[in-house]
């Protein structure tokens, strides 16, 4: 039987993460996501895990790395100033493809910013904030029950493609108590990495399966010796700077994700099939949006909502043939910064349809009036 | 030759090494795969982790479950390891800019937190592969390439750092006395708790040819000259001391109780209250 709990945003996140089979965490104290760490530290030991309050945002990632390297689910949440500070290890997770789920509950910036107040301005630094190039997958849950099926997710993904995935939360989901359900135990998907089938002498670590492009890992301690590292390797995961060797490598990181991009990319939508004006949003912004367009609907205005649930993949052709298919006239994208994942928009719509951006950055939320004005202004 | 029971830790097909010829890094490298042979350690259950640097290179050349982490992050991804299976054996290994600059927050809570990890610290007194710029430990007056007048900034004693901040095994030895170094570092393996081996060598390539000491001979008669064993070094004031390497065991504590352990207790705790 399901069972119905009333829960913050946080606690769902690190609810769903123990139930997505998460066994170790390690972060550093930060507002808003302060409670997924209080959480963990809570239950972990409750399922024999383990969790670690670290010495700082960098020590946190570094070792929930260190403890999907031993072979547990691990995860590491934070905020703003200390997503900034995780982003080196992100790339090292990518480049050494260890799975690991990272939560960063968005709040206002830059620096120190707005601690106790939302925004969503850490959308491309999601996508580019580490150096070099890499595949992102980040979701943008828009309810507490987002927080808990999207965390569950996230551990699948991190899992299947051995690389971090991003919990994109905002404060206002972070902290919102709404009354989600949770599923029987054993009606959860749970996807686990692949392990090594051949003998450990016959083991080449970084060597991936043509039929998925993705290496099976071995738990250190398992009888398989490994090397890792944050350089460019060749298949023995030793650093290389042969040009054919890096050019397999960085392209096998990045097709890995490609090529399954359908298995990843996730949107909803409402009353699209109509539609002269669209509104785009994600997270927090997407219940007011939803709210407007529903009034709006009820008087008879054509107007349908998208809402990306992974902001990256980005659903690009997904949006670009809901508008080129409907006719759409008028695509509004409201977001709590100035226009990060509008950029993304615009493009894949390539003058379609006009495309209006409206931006807030003080730390309030759009209030669902804003919103319907901003509809009743195009229709 | 190493002895059979050390070449076969080594991963000799990614050899030849990075490191220059005459560096004191293979030294310890070797008392290193000595210590763990003479242990009878499993390398499927050993895992060596490092930072950046010529030293953090060490563990690619070694046939076990070997981590090259960030700069100065080593010792936190190995806390991670350590906690997530407190059953592998856990060895960092690092230099001085990675342990007591970049990295120097992990290092001092590694220490406080008295994990079972067997730190050593490869300390030349410089960055070497970046191409010789000042560390944390260059000392005062030495020339590096952003010491062109000669260092100004104090240099940190590694060795009390660890013991100012909890580490319960502290010794020190250098490159001119690698059977010292293998009987240290076989200690800082079997000990319980957080070690901290320092072992003092050389980059005869960046420091020495800046300092007067460009050939590595030069740099082990410095070492055999400037080092006095602690029993010694016990009876002589901080004058006499000035400059001087006091080695071998410096500090020992088997009571406070490792990390991992205590966690377990957290675990009991948790499955208790929670009935």
């Amino acid at each position: 039987m399901p069972k119905a709990e009333f829960w913050q945003g946080n606690k769902a996140i690190a609810m769903g993460g123990v139930d997505a089979g998460c066994r170790f965490f390690a972060g550093y104290p930060i507002t808003p996501s302060t409670e997924i760490a209080e959480v963990m530290a809570e239950e972990l030991p409750k399922y024999g895990g383990k969790f670690i309050q670290m010495e700082d945002e960098i020590g946190g990632i570094a070792a929930a790395i260190g403890g999907s390297i031993a072979g547990k689910k691990s995860m590491t949440g934070t905020s703003g100033p200390g997503f900034s500070l995780k982003q080196e290890l992100l790339g090292y997770a990518y480049i050494s493809e260890i799975p690991l789920v990272c939560v960063d509950v968005q709040r206002g910036g830059p620096s120190t910013g707005l601690p106790t107040k939302v925004s969503q301005g850490d959308v491309m630094q999601a996508r580019w904030g580490t150096h070099g190039d890499h595949a992102t997958i980040a979701y943008a849950p828009s309810s507490v029950q987002e927080c808990y099926d999207l965390t569950i997710k996230a551990f699948n993904m991190a899992e299947r493609f051995r690389q971090p995935v991003l919990m994109m939360a905002d404060e206002v989901i972070g902290h919102m108590r709404e009354r989600i359900e949770i599923p029987d135990a054993s009606s959860i998907g749970i996807l686990d990495r692949k392990k090594p089938k051949c003998s450990p002498k016959d083991f080449i670590p970084y060597l991936a399966d043509e039929d998925d492009d993705i290496p099976p890992m071995a738990a250190f301690g398992d009888g398989y010796h490994w090397h890792v590292t944050g350089l460019t390797s060749n298949d023995w995961g030793f650093p290389t700077n042969n040009a054919e060797e890096i050019d397999k490598k960085i392209g096998r990181i990045l097709r890995k994700v490609d090529r399954f991009r359908d298995d990843v990319v996730e949107y909803a939508v409402e009353t699209c099939e109509d539609a002269e004006i669209l509104v785009v949003s994600y997270g927090c912004v997407a219940r007011s949006a939803l709210r407007a367009v529903r009034e709006l609907r009820k008087r008879g205005v054509k107007a349908g909502h998208f809402r990306p649930i992974t902001i990256w993949p980005f659903a690009g052709d997904e949006l670009e043939k809901i508008v080129a298919d409907r006719g759409i006239k008028h695509v509004i994208v409201p977001e709590l910064n100035m226009g990060q994942l509008f950029l993304e928009i615009d493009r894949v719509i390539h003058g379609r349809a006009k495309t209006h951006l409206k931006t807030l950055l003080n730390g309030e939320l759009f209030k669902p009036a804003q919103i319907m004005s901003y509809i009743e202004e195009v229709a | 030759m190493p002895r059979e029971d050390v070449t076969k830790w080594l991963r000799s097909q990614f050899m030849p090494h990075i490191w220059c010829p005459g560096c004191g890094h293979g030294i310890i490298m070797h008392a290193i795969l000595r210590a763990l042979s003479s242990l009878d350690k499993d390398p499927d259950k050993t895992v060596i982790s490092s930072g950046i640097g010529c030293s953090s290179r060490m563990p690619g050349y070694i046939d076990t479950c070997t981590l090259h982490t960030a700069h100065g992050r080593s010792l936190a991804f190995a806390t991670g390891v350590k906690l997530a299976n407190p059953e592998l054996t856990v060895l960092d290994v690092m230099g001085d800019g990675d342990c007591s600059a970049i990295g120097g927050n992990h290092f001092i809570h590694a220490c406080r937190r008295n994990i079972g990890v067997c730190a050593i610290v490869m300390n030349n007194n410089i960055y070497g592969m970046t191409g010789g710029q000042a560390s944390p430990t260059t000392p005062l007056g030495a020339f590096a390439s952003t010491a062109p007048y000669g260092a100004i900034d104090p240099p940190f004693d590694i060795c009390r750092l660890a013991i100012g901040a909890g580490a319960t095994f502290v010794a020190r030895s250098t490159i001119a006395a690698p059977q010292m170094c293998e009987t240290l570092i076989k200690k800082g393996i079997q000990h319980d708790g957080f070690s901290v081996i320092e072992i003092m060598t050389h980059c005869h390539t960046q420091f020495g040819r800046k300092n007067k000491r460009a050939r590595p001979l030069d740099n082990f008669n410095f070492f055999k000259e400037h080092s006095v064993a602690k029993s010694k070094a016990d009876g002589m004031t901080p004058e006499e001391l000035e400059g001087k390497y006091v080695v071998g065991e410096l500090y020992y504590d088997d009571k406070k109780v490792e990390y991992t352990k205590n966690y377990e207790q957290v675990i009991d705790r948790a499955g208790r209250l929670s009935k």
